[in-house]
């Protein structure tokens, strides 16, 4: 007997202690709620940034052309090395108050705190995903180009149509995919890779006969990855495929960052970095 | 208490103590502690689930947790299509499933044969078994399913190009090392007068191994095979980083598109609907064999 009402004691002891730690929780919460929505002026320099005075950007690890150089993030090479900085500048940050941190996709949308001011990762902005997290306002539209073997029959196709049997693969989490269901149709399962360099071994393989990927990327894959490989043509994603910095859900720097966006598109600077570092990716014919 | 109760010679070993006697008090007192003891296990189950239940709900990040891993229309809108990749998880476990018993008996036989002679296949046996056994099977469906067709050997639209194929073909290397060793224990645990009996019935070698010793083994190794099938049956998704669209690349896709982790859920709970019924079975057939055994 005594030894049992020792453990209903110690039982009790630990549901009152959960109890209580829950209940500090849910205060947490409320307290929070209210906090930083509200402030969303854009002091240069001043931003609700999360080290004060730095302005803390994300992207993946392997970081590929034609986005970074050398998988070096920091040096300023690269579209979206070079978006990232001429935001940062806009928002009053020099190249010197820009910290980078490696964060892979797949993390990049996790609930919970971030530890990153925005994110540029090739993230297509979709109604679904700014559920679960802020977007800015679009840097770039991808098109969609089909890249295959120079030597396959498909090389040589001037419409979607001519692709349609062919085994097509493209990439995990990408509009590719959306991109080859609904406009190419495809007879068999398009497969799904979990990296680019995955996609790109399987076509060399020939374990795919072709695949989809962004415009930019089908650049860099052809002239370095697999010259042995050629871009067919190019289409538009459905709906359009416009990425956008990702920042955490509601957070004070949203506006801020689109705003600096617009103003790059306006100034015609976003328009240069682009010409600067994808412009070749455009040169490709259109398929339709 | 009665002191004369328990004076009595040989009152233990009548099959119902008589009412009082020491034996039906404690017979009363065992009850008592089943029920004081099955009383106390529930109630301690239920504040330590409702404790745990109380700090996940009551979380600051619960409403997030909720609304990105349980979100019901999520779930419903993408459980259709992760069910349907579910059955090329359920057709590859069956058709890998019985690739491995073969394989792996086999080897089990290579590894149990007798005489110097054959000493090559006992080695190539053991070092299968060691090596295939010593890779993650993560790796091994990776370098399988990149690694054949980078031979160059296949051509384009044959078999070893194929992403399910070749996937299943690392799970079978896998799993059959592991079922070897199961097979190999049950060939060792037939006592050694079954062979020397079938031999001097005049049965071969291969005939003793055949219709002696290979037939008693496998019905000894039933329920540690069926453990690692229960294992296969999850490692199937492991074919996903090849391509095909099974269930779990569905729910990668699924998750990315609305950055929302409940198809992952949707996917778990299809594995569980297959894993847990094995296990079940599992324990059922375990405590069949113990309680035959003693």
């Amino acid at each position: 007997m005594p030894s049992t009402s020792r453990l209903l004691v110690l039982l009790c002891l630990i549901s009152a202690l959960a109890i209580a730690v829950a209940g500090c929780g849910s205060d947490d919460d409320e307290d929070s709620g209210s906090g930083p929505t509200a402030a969303a002026d854009c002091n240069p320099g001043e931003l609700e940034t999360l080290e004060q005075g730095t302005l803390t950007v994300a992207t993946d690890k392997p970081a590929f052309p034609p986005y970074f150089v050398n998988d070096d993030p920091a040096n300023g090479k690269g579209f979206e090395s070079a978006v990232a900085f001429a935001i940062a500048d806009t928002l009053g940050y020099a190249k010197t108050d820009v910290k980078w941190v490696v964060e892979s996709f797949n993390s990049s949308f996790a609930p919970g705190p971030k530890d990153f001011d925005f994110d540029v990762n090739q993230i297509s902005i979709t109604p679904q995903r700014k559920q679960a997290v802020d977007f800015s306002a679009p840097y770039y539209t991808a098109g969609q180009a089909v890249v295959a073997l120079k030597d396959s029959e498909i090389a040589t196709a001037t419409s979607l149509d001519e692709i349609a049997d062919a085994k097509i693969g493209v990439q995990l989490g990408t509009t590719s995919l959306d991109a080859v269901n609904e406009t190419i149709e495809p007879s068999e399962e398009p497969s799904v890779f979990n990296n680019s360099t995955d996609v790109v071994t399987a076509l060399k393989q020939g374990q795919v006969d072709a695949v989809v990927v962004d415009v930019p990327t089908a650049f860099f894959l052809t002239a370095v990855q697999v010259p042995e490989a050629t871009t067919v043509g190019q289409f538009e994603a459905p709906g359009g495929d416009e990425w956008g910095a990702l920042l955490e859900k509601d957070s004070p720097l949203t506006s801020c960052v689109s705003q600096a966006i617009e103003e790059l598109r306006s100034s015609g600077k976003l328009g240069q970095i682009e010409q600067r570092w994808i412009q070749q990716a455009t040169n490709a014919p259109a398929l339709d | 208490m009665d002191p004369a109760g328990d004076e009595r010679p040989g009152a233990r070993l009548a099959g119902k103590p008589p009412p009082g006697s020491r034996g039906a008090e404690r017979a009363a007192a065992r009850r008592r502690k089943d029920r004081r003891g099955f009383a106390i296990a529930a109630a301690s189950t239920a504040v330590v689930l409702g404790a745990l239940a109380a700090i996940v709900v009551t979380s600051p990040g619960w409403d997030d947790i909720r609304n990105t891993f349980f979100s019901t229309s999520v779930f419903a809108d993408s459980f259709p299509a992760v069910l349907d990749g579910f059955w090329l998880d359920v057709k590859l476990f069956l058709a890998v499933e019985v690739a491995v018993l073969i394989l792996g008996l086999l080897i089990a036989i290579l590894r149990t044969t007798r005489g110097p002679a054959l000493f090559p296949l006992r080695a190539m046996g053991a070092v299968y078994t060691d090596v295939l056994r010593g890779i993650p099977t993560i790796l091994l469906v990776y370098l399988v399913g990149f690694g054949l067709p980078a031979t160059m050997l296949f051509e384009r639209g044959s078999l070893f190009v194929d992403p399910i194929f070749l996937g299943g073909l690392a799970l079978t290397l896998s799993y059959s090392a592991y079922v070897a060793e199961v097979y190999r224990a049950g060939l060792n645990a037939v006592p050694r007068g079954q062979r020397e009996a079938a031999l001097a019935v005049g049965l071969t070698e291969t005939q003793a191994m055949r219709h002696v010793i290979a037939p008693q083994a496998v019905r000894r190794v039933g329920p540690p095979l069926l453990n690692d099938f229960i294992a296969l049956q999850k490692d199937v998704a492991l074919v996903s980083i090849l391509g095909p669209q099974e269930a779990f690349r569905i729910a990668q896709i699924e998750q990315l598109e609305a950055f929302n982790y409940t198809p992952l859920i949707a996917a778990a709970l299809l594995y569980l609907a297959v894993t847990l019924p094995l296990a079940r079975l599992l324990d059922y057939w375990e405590r069949g064999q113990s309680g035959r055994t003693i």
